[in-house]
């Protein structure tokens, strides 16, 4: 059997990456998500690519790793090359890790999985699983061959991924927003995996990542893809990120340049005084109160958060923050009235209730919708239709059935308070991830309900849509909304303020004001 | 400078009835998202499916909706055997999750495939418009019209078989034609067609 | 509910450690000769063996039942629309307007309910006792099916339990927008349609994910090797000569009942 610690050379050497004017243009569409890149990337340099959304940075990775497609998909231009042969040429030279840690597990159990592309290369059976135990050992995911790939966590998942392309022994290692999905304790432990396997395999690295600080310390190297085509910064670092132009340019682009907080819009347009967004309670008065409330996604699954006594008024922003799977969604829906409370109390105070008869989650739909609205992670879960117009009628005309002038009047105004004017054509599923965001959100507040519950907010976001988010969520606390918010997102809780709820272990603790200066 | 790159070459040489990967993977999908959705619609409309009970040949008003897979499959993957391998994937699948046992499931998955294949195969994988889409649906009606009169409803007098068919056919046109038509034309507004030759091109 | 359909818990026996293509062949078998014909006696047979078998596949009755009592349903509402609708000859045992049934008719509909538990049972045993992986490495290996089928459709079902989950969460958030709370019928329909195709928007962009992922990681060329062998062993040589007897003896019983009745016949 082959030695645990194999020597650089075993492993494959690492591999030089050259662009001479590629570009990119996907079948069907009239611009290039990609044009005129040219760069040499010497073996065994680790590389940040950087670029506004819709810079192609992406599709550069996928161009890299050779998966495309073919020219039915798409027209390429210029050249690609990893150690001089088409990138289709050397799969398995490179290794791709993506975003999402769901949609890039193959097999059921842990080490198929990361023997997958060993198989794929035709490997002899010995030599696959050696190199299996070889890359789990490498990534530090210590779990046995049989282990369910679902049992994982966000952070194991990612480590996985990386532990199934590090079996292929790749020249390059390719990672697209590795850890945008990650809770921060995730990030961290995908990082300092990338890290150790870098130090043992010397491979050339090319990680796309939003938050700069992150990677800052582990790269030497920074590119950065221009939106209009062509490579607008490339060289170390610290002369990327201060020089002058180009730090300007990232932080317009909506990247997270060590040092720089996104600045907020403080003075929002409130609905209030149009009233777009109908009237809302005077800051302070109580809407909803919890008490010994135990939350269960389903009856049969069994509580997962116990004891929540808590209360919630007009004006009020609440965080539920917490680890990943410790129920923090769940505890948010059935705050939302969309799960049925496993035991104690949930009550809506009569300024929240006016009349709705029942507990919260038994009001019907129209009851609902005009008092509590709930935003969920995935906007498009929450679309209906197949135009955005449509979208932000369906609630005050189906669901509320208000007056067609009041819908006019409310779909005018909130699609120019969330900068939806333009896009009112469109199809939701087809706008940008910041757009979808704003959309999803805009969809609840057409009804105007008192508490808005947001799942992750700020999840995956540039500097730019975030800055957006919070400066929006904050104008609606100004008006007198409750805005509840599922959130890892440290940053997004401080500036919004308000109270913290810390969900572990199956119970809930009410934590410090985040800020003092909002809660009223 | 453009130039000719190898996989324009490698393209070249490709027919275009072979499945690329992706081709695969999502028609895998489709099928298990069907068959999940068969599971949600045993879960929580069982009500129906007691109505037909009453009077066994309705049963086949309501078989459509086992044959959205194969139609929905055919007219978004557009390779030969897309419709077959969907259909018996969500027949795999609804007895995975339980809602129907045996492998003569399977064989029933493929009989109603076949239905719809045929009728992609008679426009050569060409065409996908609404007309060739509610004939793929009537095709896998028939198809499990006939697989089920032989393999279940065998002792029924002939009458009734043959109402048991006209029923299926009616199904197999307004929900296994029609719904998978209209979902295609839906996703290709979506986006996540895009790489697919049913999302870019609108032929119909 | 977590769905963990990949890697079941299997019940310990050696047909659990059976190569799976000898267990598809055993109740293909069975499968076969009980279709063939309509007639109490062969789906007796085989429902009879089925259910002395079950101690020596280690599968309890509990566990059956968990599962299976869908199909018992199933089987009912089979017998009875056979002998309401099979051709009425024999001795009337009940009237009552439209309701007719006579001895052969509820000879015919006790027949198919038997068959379709006979069918039915073997699919469950299967269930309970093969690993989908190892389905997969047998009908890749073994079986010669093209293998990117063959883990295409493997890593598809996969995301069984995904989807599940992702149904139910649709189903939150567009109760949150206000749909699928209403009771009228044709709303319902439409709630339940409008989900399903949120369901397949989500299906087709993780799958177009997955199948990148797959790609960069050479999936898709002529030539990959295994893992993990799928082998034969004497255990597979057992359960192969099972099915034979059992489909055998049914035979053998319905026609010297003189009961055997085939369906193309």
């Amino acid at each position: 059997m082959a030695t645990i610690q194999s020597t650089t050379a075993e492993r494959g050497h690492p591999a030089a990456v050259t662009a001479e004017g590629y570009g990119w243009r996907h079948a069907g569409r009239k611009d290039p998500a990609l044009s005129d890149v040219s760069f040499r990337i010497e073996p065994g340099e680790r590389v940040l690519l950087l670029g506004a959304s819709g810079a192609g940075k992406s599709t550069l990775l996928h161009a890299i790793a050779g998966v495309l497609g073919d020219d039915g998909e798409g027209d390429e231009a210029g050249s690609l090359a990893v150690d001089g042969m088409h990138p289709v040429q050397s799969r398995g030279r490179t290794g791709l890790v993506l975003q999402d840690p769901e949609s890039q597990v193959v097999m059921a159990r842990v080490g198929d999985e990361v023997a997958f592309g060993a198989e794929n290369m035709a490997l002899p059976r010995d030599e696959i699983w050696s190199r299996v135990r070889e890359s789990l050992g490498d990534v530090g995911l210590e779990v046995p061959l049989d282990h369910a790939t679902t049992a994982l966590s966000g952070g194991q998942k990612q480590r996985l991924a990386l532990a199934s392309v590090l079996a292929m022994r790749p020249g390059v290692l390719l990672l697209d927003e590795p850890t945008a999905n990650l809770d921060p304790d995730g990030v961290l432990e995908v990082r300092d995996a990338v890290v150790g396997v870098l130090e043992r395999t010397g491979a050339t690295l090319i990680v796309v990542e939003h938050r700069v600080a992150v990677w800052a310390d582990v790269v030497d190297r920074v590119i950065v893809l221009a939106a209009s085509g062509g490579v607008l910064a490339d060289g170390p670092p610290a002369d990327v990120l201060n020089a002058a132009g180009t730090r300007e340019r990232l932080i317009e682009a909506g990247v997270w340049v060590p040092g720089y907080t996104p600045r907020l819009r403080t003075s929002l347009p409130t609905g209030g005084g149009n009233g777009s967004d109908g009237g809302h309670g005077t800051p302070g008065t109580d809407l909803l109160r919890a008490a010994d409330l135990s939350v269960a996604r389903t009856r049969r699954a069994g509580p997962v958060v116990n004891k929540v006594s808590l209360e919630l008024a007009a004006g009020e922003a609440l965080s539920i923050t917490g680890p990943n799977g410790a129920g923090k969604s769940t505890l948010a829906l059935t705050l939302a009235g969309l799960l049925t409370p496993a035991g104690g109390k949930l009550e809506a105070a009569p300024e929240l209730r006016r009349g709705a008869a029942g507990t919260v989650h038994k009001w019907k739909s129209a009851e609902l919708v005009t008092r509590i609205g709930t935003v969920f992670q995935e906007p498009e879960h929450q679309f209906l239709t197949h135009r955005v117009i449509d979208e932000l009628e369906f609630g005050p005309r189906r669901v509320a059935r208000l007056p067609e002038d009041e819908v006019r009047r409310r779909v005018d105004a909130i699609a120019e308070r969330l900068r939806l004017t333009k896009l009112l054509q469109a199809n939701p599923f087809t706008l940008s991830g910041g757009e979808k965001r704003r959309l999803s959100v805009a969809t609840m507040l057409a009804t105007s309900p008192d508490i808005l519950v947001l799942d992750e907010p700020t999840f995956g976001q540039d500097a730019n849509t975030w800055a957006e988010m919070v400066s929006l969520l904050g104008g609606l606390i100004a008006d007198g909304h409750a805005v509840v918010s599922v959130t890892h997102d440290g940053d997004f809780t401080a500036a919004l303020g308000g109270n913290v709820l810390r969900v572990a272990d199956g119970t809930a603790q009410l934590q410090a004001p985040a800020t003092s200066g909002r809660a009223a | 400078m453009n130039t000719v790159t190898p996989s324009a070459q490698a393209a070249a040489r490709k027919p275009r009835y072979t499945w690329r990967v992706v081709d695969i993977v999502v028609a895998s999908v489709i099928g298990v998202a069907i068959g999940v959705i068969f599971w949600a619609w045993s879960a929580g409309y069982s009500g129906i499916a007691v109505l037909t009970a009453a009077f066994p040949p309705a049963g086949g008003l309501y078989a459509g909706g086992w044959l959205t897979a194969g139609v929905l499959g055919g007219l978004l993957i557009r390779k030969p055997g897309a419709a077959i391998y969907c259909e018996v994937l969500a027949a795999a699948v609804s007895s995975l999750l339980g809602t129907q046992f045996g492998l003569t499931v399977l064989l029933s998955g493929l009989i109603q495939g076949l239905g719809a294949e045929l009728v992609f195969l008679l426009f050569l994988y060409k065409k996908f418009n609404l007309g060739v889409s509610l004939l793929a649906g009537l095709g896998a009606g028939l198809a499990l019209a006939i697989g089920e009169n032989i393999l279940w409803n065998v002792e029924w007098a002939t009458d009734w078989k043959l109402w048991y068919t006209l029923f299926a056919a009616i199904s197999g046109v307004v929900i296994a034609g029609l719904l998978p038509w209209l979902a295609m034309r839906g996703l290709a507004k979506t986006g996540a067609l895009s790489s697919f030759a049913a999302g870019r091109t609108a032929d119909v | 509910m977590s769905l963990d359909i990949m890697t079941p818990r299997l019940t310990a026996s050696p047909f659990t450690r059976a190569n799976p293509l000898s267990k598809l062949a055993a109740v293909a078998m069975v499968t076969v000769v009980v279709m063939l014909s309509v007639d109490w006696v062969s789906a007796g047979v085989v429902l009879a063996a089925e259910l002395l078998l079950m101690p020596v596949l280690g599968i309890s009755a509990w566990a059956l039942f968990k599962r299976g009592w869908p199909l018992v349903v199933a089987a009912l509402v089979g017998a009875y629309g056979t002998a309401l609708l099979a051709e009425k000859t024999g001795a009337v045992v009940f009237e009552a307007g439209p309701l007719l049934f006579t001895e052969d008719s509820i000879n015919s509909g006790v027949a198919i309910g038997l068959r379709s538990l006979a069918v039915a049972l073997p699919g469950i045993f299967l269930l309970l006792t093969t690993d989908p992986t190892d389905l997969a490495d047998a009908l890749a290996q073994k079986l010669k099916l093209p293998h990117r089928f063959v883990l295409g459709a493997l890593a598809g079902l996969r995301l069984v339990g995904l989807l599940v989950d992702e149904w139910r969460t649709l189903g939150l958030a567009r109760r949150a927008r206000g749909v699928g709370a209403e009771n009228k019928p044709l709303a319902k329909l439409a709630a339940f349609l409008g989900q399903a195709f949120g369901l397949i928007v989500q299906a087709i962009r993780r799958a177009t994910r997955l199948a990148v992922a797959m790609e960069a990681r050479g999936f898709g060329g002529a030539q990959r090797t295994w893992a993990r062998e799928s082998t034969f062993s004497r255990v597979d040589i057992w359960v192969f000569l099972g099915g034979a007897l059992v489909s055998a003896a049914a035979v053998t019983a319905a026609v010297s009942a003189g009961t055997w009745n085939f369906i193309f016949g």
